[in-house]
Parts: C-alpha cells; sequence; structure tokens
C-alpha cells in the first residue's frame, strides 16, 4: 500500500508557485499587454486548482466554482483585450 | 487517505502531477520568455494542457455521473475559450503597437496588415 498523504501538499505547492510566476508578471510586466496575458493564465491555473480542491474535498459543488470561474475569466480577457486596441466595449 | 488506492484513483493521480507540471512550466514560460508573444504561446498552451489534465484527473477520481457530464463541459469550455482569448489578446497586442523583440526574424501580421491597407479597421 502506498500512502499519497504527502502528495496534495506538494501538488498545491506547485499551483501556488504557478500563481506566484503570474503575480511577478502582473507586478512588473513591461506593457499592459504582459499584464493582461498573467491575468489570463492566472484565471486558468485557478481552475485547476479548484479541481484539485474539489478531489481534497471531495465536494461536487466546487466544479460549479470552476465552471463559473472561466467563464467569468473568458469575458474579462475578452473585455481587457478590446481595451487595449481603444475601442468602446458596446461595438 | 489511508485505505488503499484503486486503479482509477492511481490513472487520476498521475494525470494530476502531470497536469501541475505542465502548468508549472507554461508558468516558467511566463516568467522567462523576452516579449508578449511569446509569454503568451507558451502560456497558453501548457497551462490549458495542464488544467485539462487537473479536471480529467478531478472527474475519474470522483466519478459520479454529475461530476463527469460537469467536467467534460468544464474542459471543453477551458480548450474553446483560452485559445480564443489568447488570440485575441495577441492580436490586440499587436494593434495596440507592442514591438516585438529585438531577436524577432519575421512579423507576418505586419506585412499582411501593409499589403491589405485599406484604411478601415475591421471589428476586433
Amino acid at each position: 500500500m502506498i500512502t499519497v498523504d504527502w502528495l496534495f501538499p506538494a501538488l498545491i505547492l506547485g499551483l501556488l508557485m504557478c500563481c506566484g510566476f503570474c503575480l511577478y508578471r502582473i507586478a512588473n510586466g513591461p506593457t499592459a499587454a504582459d499584464r493582461m496575458v498573467a491575468i489570463d493564465i492566472l484565471g486558468t491555473v485557478v481552475v485547476g486548482f479548484v479541481a484539485i480542491m474539489m478531489v481534497l474535498s471531495g465536494k461536487a459543488y466546487l466544479l460549479d466554482v470552476a465552471l463559473v470561474w472561466a467563464l467569468v475569466s473568458f469575458v474579462a480577457t475578452l473585455a481587457l483585450a478590446k481595451y487595449l486596441v481603444g475601442k468602446r466595449l458596446d461595438e | 487517505m489511508n485505505d488503499p488506492l484503486t486503479i482509477y484513483q492511481y490513472v487520476a493521480l498521475a494525470l494530476i502531477v502531470l497536469g501541475v507540471l505542465f502548468d508549472l512550466s507554461g508558468c516558467v514560460g511566463l516568467v522567462r520568455l523576452p516579449d508578449v508573444y511569446n509569454r503568451i504561446q507558451a502560456s497558453t498552451k501548457c497551462v490549458v494542457l495542464g488544467t485539462t489534465l487537473i479536471l480529467l484527473g478531478a472527474v475519474i477520481w470522483l466519478a459520479t455521473p454529475q461530476v463527469i457530464i460537469k467536467g467534460l463541459i468544464c474542459i471543453l469550455f477551458i480548450l474553446i475559450t483560452s485559445s480564443t482569448a489568447a488570440h485575441a489578446l495577441s492580436r490586440a497586442a499587436h494593434r495596440s503597437g507592442v514591438p516585438l523583440d529585438s531577436r524577432s526574424v519575421v512579423d507576418r501580421y505586419a506585412e499582411d496588415r501593409a499589403a491589405s491597407a485599406t484604411g478601415e479597421e475591421d471589428a476586433l
């Protein structure tokens, strides 16, 4: 029997390192586009984080959180991309 | 977590570990690469694949009908929307004049836009 008690803290640490890299790029990206890319990637990483939390706690409703998070992150990224080219959001 | 794991749980753990490794490599690319377009292509591809693998592992681990249907919808949604968002971001970055890295050798989109300079901007 193999115990995996150490595995999930290591996975969570790995995803926290991902979030840290994204936050580094958000904090000192040279241009605004760098920051937007990092925000987009951070949203996708958090979806994976919620999935790992779902495995750890066994609560199936966390998948709804992941789905809604992906939706909101997608809409936010599109809005930021439109803002970047200087267009208004309603055209 | 002290029960012996089933074979499905071993498969799920392998998928989740692989997904976290892909996520880490994508985020290292986000920090290390020199300009916006390199960062977009490295981080988007790696992180989308990594998150898809993590979700697939979670679906295999929990394996109830509700989780399977919602998880597959979530995977499909991430595969479609993340690539769309990355495309829109790189297009917006190019149009707003973010320069390429000095070591870049080709810029086909600028050549296309200069060739078909019709004057009006089409929709994003």
